[in-house]
This record gives C-alpha cells, sequence and structure tokens, in this order.
C-alpha cells in the first residue's frame, strides 16, 4: 500500500512584513518550516504504517530547492522517500497550477498510490484550496477537516472522523482517496540525532519540468488562472485605552461603565 | 470536449444515470456524448474505468464577454428539521447586489436541497433577482460530490460572470472542487470584492496570517470564482418589495456519484443554539484562564450578557472547550458586536478570525500581549480576579431593585 503526503515548506508567519515603500515582502531573517497542518499529515501516514507495517510513505513537495529541508524533516519523521518538484518555471503558480503540477507527477511517478495526505491548509497563504483541486484533477473523492483515520474493509477503504461545524463526523470511503488534516497529536519540535542520520540515507528525488514531458505553458505563472494585481498592508486600527486592572474591583467598575457607554447593558 | 476511450469503455451506464443533461447514452455498449453536453464534468469522476476525460482550453476575450450574472450558492443548513440560509448567505447577496448594479447583471442564488427548503422569498427580498432551486432527495445532507456536481451543472448551463461562496467549512472544501473540475482561478477567503475598470472583479484577501492584503483577478476565466469570509459583509433590512423569480433547476443525480458515507455523526452543539459565528456578543477564553473549571466563570459572564462563550485554538487543544466554538485562522471567523476576550494573548492566527468584531475588550495579564493592539477597551490584569467582581456587578446592575 502506498500512502503520498504532499506538503508545503512555509514562513514563520508571524514574522514576515511588508516593505511599505516598495510594497513587496520582506522575508530576509524569516525561518523557514515545514507547515504545521502538513506534520499532522505526515503524523497520519506514520500512525497507520504502525498498525499496518507494508506501508510505502512518500512525501512530496512543490518548491524552491530550499524546499527540500521540508521534505527532510517529513524523512526525518519516517517517510520513507520524498520528491521536490523544483523548476523557475514552476514559480508564480496559484493553486490550480499548484495542483495541476502536483497530480502531473503523480501521474507520472507514483500512480498506484492507495491513500493522499495533506494538510488542512497552509499557514502562509491559508487558501485550504490545493487539496480539492488535486482530488478533483486526479479524479477521486475528498474527505476534509480530518481529525483520525483507519483503514477498514479489507484495506480497500478508510473510515475517517471529520471536524463538521456542529460536531464530528464518521465518513467511509472507498480509496483512492484523498483527506484534508486539521488536527493531530502534538509535534516534536526537533528531530533526533538519529532520525537525522537515517534521513540522510533516505532517497530524495528532484524533479523539474522538462521531467514531466508536457507542454510547458501550463505551468508556473503562465498556467495560473488567478493574478494577484496588488499587495498591501492591512489597514491599522486605532488604539484603543489600555487601563491598569491590578485592582479588581476598579476595573469591574470600569468594564460596566463601558458596558453601558455603549449599551451593551 | 468530452473524450470516450472507447477501449476502456465496458457499457456500464453509470455515466449515463448521472448526466445531469442526458447528454450521454449507451449505444451497442458504448458511450456516446449528444450535442446537448455542457461539459460540467458530472460523469469523468464516477467512470470506474477512467474512460471519460474533458479537455479544456482557455476562452477568448469575446467569448468572456458572454458569460453574464453575479451568482451566489445559497448555503442551508440544518434547524428544528428544517433547512434554512446560513447568515453569510445575506452578507453575499447584500455585497452582490452592489456588483450586479455596477455591472448591470441579474443577482442569482442557487439554493441546494430536498423537500425541506423553504425561506426562497426571503432571498428576493435580501437582494436576489433569481433564486434557482435545485430541489433532489440526496441533497438534503451536504456532500462534495453531489453538491460539485449540480453547482458544476448550473455553471455549465448558465454561464454565469462572477460565482460567489461563503468561505465556511463547507464552502471551502466545495468550491476549489468545482473550479478544479471547470477549470477555473479561485481566490480564497476573500474580505473585499470590488470592480475594475476592465469590468473585472478585483478580490482582496488576508495572506501571511494577516499581515499582507493581496488583491486579485481572474482575467481569463469565467465565473470568477472567491470565497467571502463570513461576518466581513454587513447586510440591511428586507426589501419585501423587491421583485424577483423562483425557478427550478432540473437535477440528476444517483446515489453512485457521492462516493462518501456517513456512518455516524457526534453532536457537539444544539443546532438551537446560536452558533459563535451568527452571535452578537461573545465571551472568549484563552489560556490565560489557567484551568478548565475558570470556564464556569466565562460562561456565566457570556450569559448575564445575553452572549455565547468561544476560545481560542489552545484551549481547543487542551479540550477544554468543542472545536465548534473555536474562533481563529483554524477555526471560525466571528463579527459580533461585542467580543470580550479573557486571557488571550492575540497571536495574529487569532486576531484574523475576531478583528472585525465592532467592539472589542481584552482582559491579559501581559500588558505587551498584542490583543491590546486591537482592543477599544484593555485591561492588564487578572481575569481570574476581575470576572467575579464584574459578574456580580452585572447582577446587581441589571436586578430590578436598582435605580439604575
Amino acid at each position: 500500500m502506498k500512502i503520498l503526503i504532499c506538503v508545503k515548506q512555509v514562513p514563520e508567519i508571524t514574522d514576515v512584513k511588508i516593505n511599505p515603500e516598495t510594497g513587496t515582502l520582506i522575508r530576509e531573517g524569516v525561518d523557514s518550516i515545514l507547515n504545521p497542518f502538513c506534520e499532522y499529515a505526515v503524523e497520519c501516514g506514520l500512525d497507520l504504517r504502525r498498525h499496518y507495517s507494508d506501508i510505502e510513505i512518500v512525501a512530496i513537495s512543490m518548491g524552491p530547492p530550499q524546499a527540500r529541508a521540508a521534505l527532510m524533516r517529513c524523512l526525518e519523521m519516517g517517510a520513507d522517500r520524498a520528491i521536490l518538484l523544483a523548476d523557475r518555471k514552476f514559480a508564480g503558480s496559484d493553486t490550480w497550477a499548484t495542483a495541476f503540477t502536483l497530480a502531473e507527477a503523480i501521474r507520472a511517478m507514483e500512480d498506484d498510490f492507495d491513500i493522499i495526505l495533506v494538510g488542512k491548509q497552509a499557514i502562509d497563504g491559508d487558501t485550504a484550496q490545493v487539496g480539492p483541486e488535486l482530488a478533483e484533477i486526479l479524479g477521486i473523492p475528498q474527505i476534509m477537516y480530518a481529525v483520525g483515520v483507519e483503514l477498514t474493509g479489507n484495506k480497500k477503504k478508510i473510515r475517517v472522523k471529520r471536524e463538521i461545524e456542529t460536531g464530528n463526523e464518521i465518513v467511509e470511503v472507498k480509496l483512492p482517496g484523498l483527506v484534508s488534516l486539521s488536527k493531530g497529536p502534538m509535534i516534536r519540535s526537533v528531530s533526533s540525532f538519529k532520525e537525522i542520520l537515517d534521513a540522510r540515507k533516505k532517497e530524495l528525488r528532484v524533479i523539474t519540468a522538462s521531467d514531466l514531458n508536457i507542454d510547458e505553458n501550463v505551468f508556473g505563472l503562465k498556467g495560473s488562472f488567478t493574478q494577484v494585481v496588488k499587495i498591501f498592508p492591512p489597514r491599522v486600527k486605532k488604539k484603543g485605552e489600555v487601563i491598569d486592572g491590578s485592582e479588581a474591583g476598579g476595573a469591574a467598575e470600569k468594564l460596566v461603565g463601558f458596558l453601558r457607554e455603549r449599551n451593551f447593558i | 470536449m468530452l473524450k470516450i476511450d472507447i477501449k476502456k469503455c465496458t457499457g456500464c451506464k453509470i455515466c449515463e444515470k448521472v448526466c445531469p443533461f442526458g447528454a450521454i447514452v449507451i449505444v451497442d455498449k458504448i458511450a456516446q456524448m449528444q450535442d446537448n453536453c455542457t461539459l460540467c464534468g458530472a460523469c469523468v469522476n464516477t467512470c470506474p474505468e477512467v474512460a471519460l476525460s474533458i479537455e479544456r482550453r482557455k476562452v477568448s476575450e469575446k467569448e468572456l464577454m458572454l458569460f453574464s450574472g453575479i451568482f451566489i450558492w445559497g448555503e442551508y443548513e440544518e434547524k428544528d428539521e428544517g433547512l434554512i440560509p446560513k447568515k453569510v448567505v445575506k452578507e453575499l447577496l447584500s455585497q452582490g447586489r452592489k456588483l450586479a448594479d455596477r455591472l448591470d447583471q441579474a443577482l442569482a442564488v442557487v439554493v441546494l436541497g430536498d423537500g425541506r427548503l423553504t425561506g426562497l422569498e426571503t432571498l428576493i427580498a435580501n437582494g436576489a433577482d433569481r433564486v434557482i432551486r435545485c430541489k433532489h432527495k440526496l441533497l438534503g445532507r451536504y456532500t462534495a460530490d453531489s453538491f460539485t456536481n449540480v453547482i458544476s451543472a448550473v455553471i455549465s448551463k448558465e454561464k454565469p460572470s462572477i460565482f460567489l461562496f461563503g468561505a465556511t467549512p463547507n464552502g471551502r472544501e466545495l468550491a476549489p472542487r468545482v473550479a478544479a473540475r471547470l477549470h477555473l482561478g479561485l481566490t480564497a477567503d476573500c474580505t473585499g470584492l470590488d470592480i475594475n475598470e476592465k469590468g473585472e472583479m478585483v478580490q482582496t484577501r488576508p495572506a501571511f496570517g494577516g499581515n499582507i492584503m493581496a488583491s486579485i483577478v481572474s482575467p481569463y476565466t469565467r465565473p470568477q470564482m472567491a470565497t467571502v469570509r463570513p461576518n466581513v459583509f454587513s447586510f440591511g433590512e428586507l426589501d419585501n418589495s423587491r421583485k424577483g423569480e423562483i425557478q427550478d433547476f432540473y437535477v440528476v443525480l444517483s446515489p453512485a456519484s457521492i462516493r462518501t458515507k456517513v456512518v455516524a455523526i457526534e453532536k457537539l452543539r444544539d443546532e438551537r443554539e446560536v452558533s459563535i459565528e451568527d452571535a452578537d456578543i461573545i465571551v472568549s477564553a484563552g489560556r490565560g484562564c489557567k484551568k478548565k473549571e475558570n470556564l464556569k466563570l466565562i460562561r456565566e459572564l457570556a450569559e448575564e450578557l445575553g452572549g455565547v462563550m468561544a476560545g481560542s485554538r489552545s484551549i481547543v487543544e487542551l479540550d477544554w472547550i468543542p472545536h465548534t466554538r473555536q474562533v481563529g485562522q483554524s477555526g471560525l471567523t466571528v463579527g459580533p458586536q461585542l467580543y470580550i476576550a479573557v486571557g488571550i494573548s492575540g497571536a495574529i492566527q487569532h486576531l484574523v478570525g475576531m478583528s472585525s468584531a465592532k467592539t472589542i475588550i481584552a482582559i491579559n495579564k501581559d500588558p505587551d500581549a498584542p490583543i491590546f493592539k486591537v482592543a477599544d477597551l484593555g485591561i492588564v490584569g487578572d481575569a481570574i480576579e476581575i470576572l467575579p467582581v464584574l459578574i456580580k456587578e452585572l447582577k446587581k446592575s441589571q436586578s430590578p431593585c436598582s435605580n439604575s
């Protein structure tokens, strides 16, 4: 059985700022990490393998050469091998072009997959669109916002617990299928020395546009349906009043006054 | 166009059954496409032999002009055994009305459901010119497969210029599925929608956790698709004098096209109680509340003010409250009149989920907590000491004996 995990490298977003003069992102000095929701997807794959040993786990990412670090993290966590889709021609991809490129690579190289696991969303773009778009392009069903996955029906099906607006839902689907993870176990933030050494022995293949053997106009910015026309800093709200509340009685009195003034009581 | 691989086709008739337009017939055990195929793609996913595929090409500028109409997915939710429109539908209709007037096009709302669909006239009073009703017994409960099929069919037949979805959990998984099927540009989680001088929809959204805003267009594809964050756009009073049409869209759906099967549901929120997305007053707890028992103070304050309790991601992860009450980037976006953040430091991921609240009060021990940057009133202090006094004061001021 083969599980593919599609992951993304992201900046630690709290540090990203915009240059007010040029309107471009200031990326210097910002650390890159494996997207936390993708870590949940990797953990989910590893958990399935703990229960059923004959599972191969392949991590796939599209990104610049530096995204290798995110795939190394997947290998350190326990993925068996990794594929990086890195090519200048892929640059500027929107969610459609990203999903399309991933789908082409999967069709060309890993078409015999059973499950695709993805994170619910990446913390930089937050679109949550690549997962469903990938599922649709590959023609497989999707189960989003999963918190737990198990194999059933003689490993021909999965049973997924997923979050819905009023609670949880248990859903079954025949494989192949795609699952997005919205939660997982607490993850160790640092890999051990042994894990790092083991990961170095594993295969990490780099694939370029020419390896996929299709018309290059479908990739990257050219293949994207959406175009960013402007980026700008968000409007900053006027700062309100901040008072010392070390004395509970005074603070409560101030709060009651404020609530009354604004007609909440 | 639709390509049928006759070597792979076994004549199983599944595609014939799932085609919403009756555009595939099986002749001599081979599928054949008819002239009325709209390329909606419902058949492609259901073919067990992978014999069907669709070749799509980019449309020319002249063809783009043929697309007209602002369409909205009218998402319904279950309440008291019935189906009612979600609040975000009103917000979309209000903003959609402005776009429709700017472009001088009609505003249509597409509703999917079973026999329990109600309130269609209200959608007209909210701004719609057309209500497109898609009624089928398999549409009583949302599934990605069935809703993708029906909405793709509506788009393929009606050819709107814009299609908007609420960025709700279902909207956020449905819109990309439809966009990928029809090869359309899609922008997620928009907080601003406008029309530029070329008549294109300019979609503005936050990225990098709200640190940056981006404006995006889809120049080559129609309809231009976007999901829109709930509780961002306001809506006005109902206008019952508005005229509109309710039209039925003929739905073809077979159980074979729904691949996921729900085996159990665990309810964590009573559907009769107000969801945090719809609440006017929210008292929200963070890790600064120290222990689960202290949440009773939060609940009590919420009750006293006639509001509901919510919380940050960290206390959901501690299992103090269910995810149905989580505010923030990975939870829900709220937009109440009043938001009281208790012991919440205000990580950017939290702020993006609540910063459209009209009035924000923050109570936190740390004077440098980022929540104070967005608060109208900030109290630097220990909430667990302040809240009991506050609740007592509120009870006093609201009791009938008081003179206030």
